[in-house]
């Protein structure tokens, strides 16, 4: 137990990043994954937008499924690098299931669209040509129950994501631990 | 042994310091802002008090109807037909679609009364639905939804939802207010002025003798990838049995209805479907306006319904006739009215869709034959 107080001194080791790959994914998912959310809250209460965004957000929604899978495929092949010393045991498994949550959330929720949209009986065409097969059966009581799910799916990455984001700011600002860093391009070739 | 009498709260073994508590407050706290202000804005929370959203049409069909659970928000009394589209090929010069090659294509679809009200009483003054879903549930069908009106009356969303306001019925006179109804033609010319057309084309005695337009205007995409702006039409075509039982009973709250169900049990009932052409001067973007009579249709082939049923689970009861969904080889136009349509008939879609529904004011099994 420490009982260093002087906070000025370097209390922990820089981690280790994830690989470039793992990075990669990770940005590429937020971008999608944020633009998804801000398109769909936005196309259900904007009456002249309504139908291209629908468009849009169908495609972004099918490109999120691709690289979930992806992801999926290379988390089970690669462990993440180890976390800073300063996320202790307790913090560490609630943060393992915040994780978890958010792969389900993620996989989930471009699903549950698919299957909304097919248990509507309309085609299923992302990037305005494509067309996916259909899901879900045609059934007004199926779509509703998988409608009300988006919706709530929807709110639960928002309150998850912005969890996640939290958690990473308080410790890369607060404890300096150079959480932010795992995941960070270097932009600039390091100075060693 | 530490002499301190407040030992300074630690983070995963780090000493928290006033400083950095504040740095990382600032940064969640700036975070969360921007992020959660993002989805407060794109939900509408904030900064939409002045602008229509679809959840304001489904708010003024109930304030103008009642609640209506299980119905569509307007339209709301229909009757559920099924039938084919024969194509003659005419068609495939104009749109690439499927629909239009020569041969059938299976069509499910809905005669329904505007209106909110899914009991109202059938009148002839009442514009007549016919909702259809070519090829349904394919991959590339095409769902419109038409009146028996030549032009719409309005052009704008924000005319509609007016118009819908001022149609509430007062409750002493059991009709709309005129003085409200005046009103909003004094700020809508284009609904006063589509009034006039609607109301040089008296309505045919039924839904069988009634044309429907498709009152929007589309592009047809060619094989070639020539776009055409295309109002499309059904034009009844006349059955000789249809005539002498046409008028039917002509009363009671479902005498349209009891008439359409009728003419089908006796024989199928037959449309061309019309495609006109739109020349370059011709409005395209406002559905209050016609097209000159001159411009060249295409007969693109004849819709054929040959079966009626109640509305129930699974027919054309769940099916929403978005006019958005077009198979490849027709697009929609830069019509105001059509995302907003598809929009509000999404809205409209979803909460019926969790509504337990009520039981149908036609029942084709009441209608006596």
């Amino acid at each position: 137990m420490s009982t260093e107080i002087d906070d000025t001194a370097a209390t922990v080791t820089p981690p280790q990043k994830f690989t470039a790959l793992s990075r990669m994914f990770h940005w590429l998912t937020a971008i999608l994954i944020f633009a998804a959310l801000l398109i769909g809250f936005t196309m259900v209460n904007w009456l002249a937008g309504y139908a291209t965004l629908r468009v849009i957000h169908m495609s972004i929604g099918i490109l999120v499924l691709i690289v979930v899978v992806l992801r999926i495929v290379n988390r089970l092949g690669h462990h993440p690098p180890a976390w800073p010393s300063t996320v202790g045991r307790r913090e560490g498994k609630a943060v393992i299931w915040l994780e978890r949550v958010l792969y389900a959330l993620i996989l989930a929720q471009p699903l549950v669209g698919w299957a909304m949209v097919s248990a509507t009986g309309k085609p299923v065409r992302v990037f305005g040509v494509l067309p996916l097969p259909r899901i879900a059966p045609f059934n007004i009581d199926v779509y509703s129950v998988l409608r009300e799910t988006h919706s709530i799916l929807a709110y639960l990455l928002v309150v998850v994501i912005a969890a996640h984001v939290s958690l990473v700011l308080a410790h890369t600002t607060v404890l300096r631990d150079g959480m932010l860093r795992r995941m960070t391009f270097q932009l600039r070739p390091a100075r060693k | 042994m530490t002499a301190s009498p407040s030992p300074r709260p630690t983070w995963g073994g780090v000493p928290l310091t006033r400083r950095r508590l504040v740095l990382g407050m600032a940064a969640v706290g700036g975070f969360l802002a921007v992020d959660l202000g993002a989805v407060a804005w794109a939900g509408g929370w904030i900064g939409a008090a002045h602008r229509l959203i679809p959840d304001d049409f489904i708010k003024a069909f109930a304030w103008v109807n009642g609640k209506q659970p299980g119905f569509r928000k307007n339209h709301g009394k229909g009757v559920a037909v099924a039938g084919y589209f024969e194509s003659n090929g005419n068609g495939r010069d104009l749109s690439s679609a499927t629909v239009f090659q020569s041969g059938r294509t299976p069509v499910v679809g809905r005669f329904s009364l505007a209106g909110g009200n899914a009991h109202a009483a059938d009148a002839a003054a009442t514009a007549r639905g016919l909702g259809l879903a070519f090829g349904f549930p394919g991959g590339s069908q095409w769902r419109t939804a038409m009146l028996n009106l030549p032009v719409f009356p309005d052009n704008s969303p924000q005319g509609f939802y007016d118009r819908l306001l001022a149609s509430k019925a007062s409750p002493d006179t059991g009709k709309p207010d005129p003085k409200a109804m005046a009103a909003f033609l004094a700020a809508h010319p284009e609904t006063a002025k589509a009034m006039k057309i609607i109301g040089q084309t008296p309505p045919s005695p039924g839904f069988a003798d009634s044309t429907f337009w498709s009152l929007n205007t589309f592009y047809f995409v060619s094989e070639s990838g020539s776009r055409t702006p295309v109002r499309w039409s059904l034009v009844p075509v006349t059955r000789p049995a249809l005539t002498p039982r046409a008028p039917g009973p002509s009363s009671g709250p479902n005498a349209l209805f009891d008439a359409v169900v009728r003419q089908i049990r006796s024989g199928p009932l037959q449309w061309k479907l019309m495609l006109t052409v739109g020349e370059p001067e011709d409005p395209l973007n406002d559905a209050t306006l016609p097209w000159p009579a001159d411009r060249r249709a295409i007969d693109a082939g004849t819709l054929t319904l040959s079966s009626i049923e109640t509305e129930r689970a699974g027919n054309a009861r769940d099916i929403n006739f978005d006019p958005l969904v077009l198979p490849p080889g027709i697009e929609r136009s830069d019509d105001p009215l059509l995302s907003p349509r598809s929009a509000v008939y999404a809205a409209s879609y979803r909460v019926r869709a969790r509504e337990s529904k009520g039981s149908p004011a036609v029942n084709v099994d009441q209608v006596t034959p």
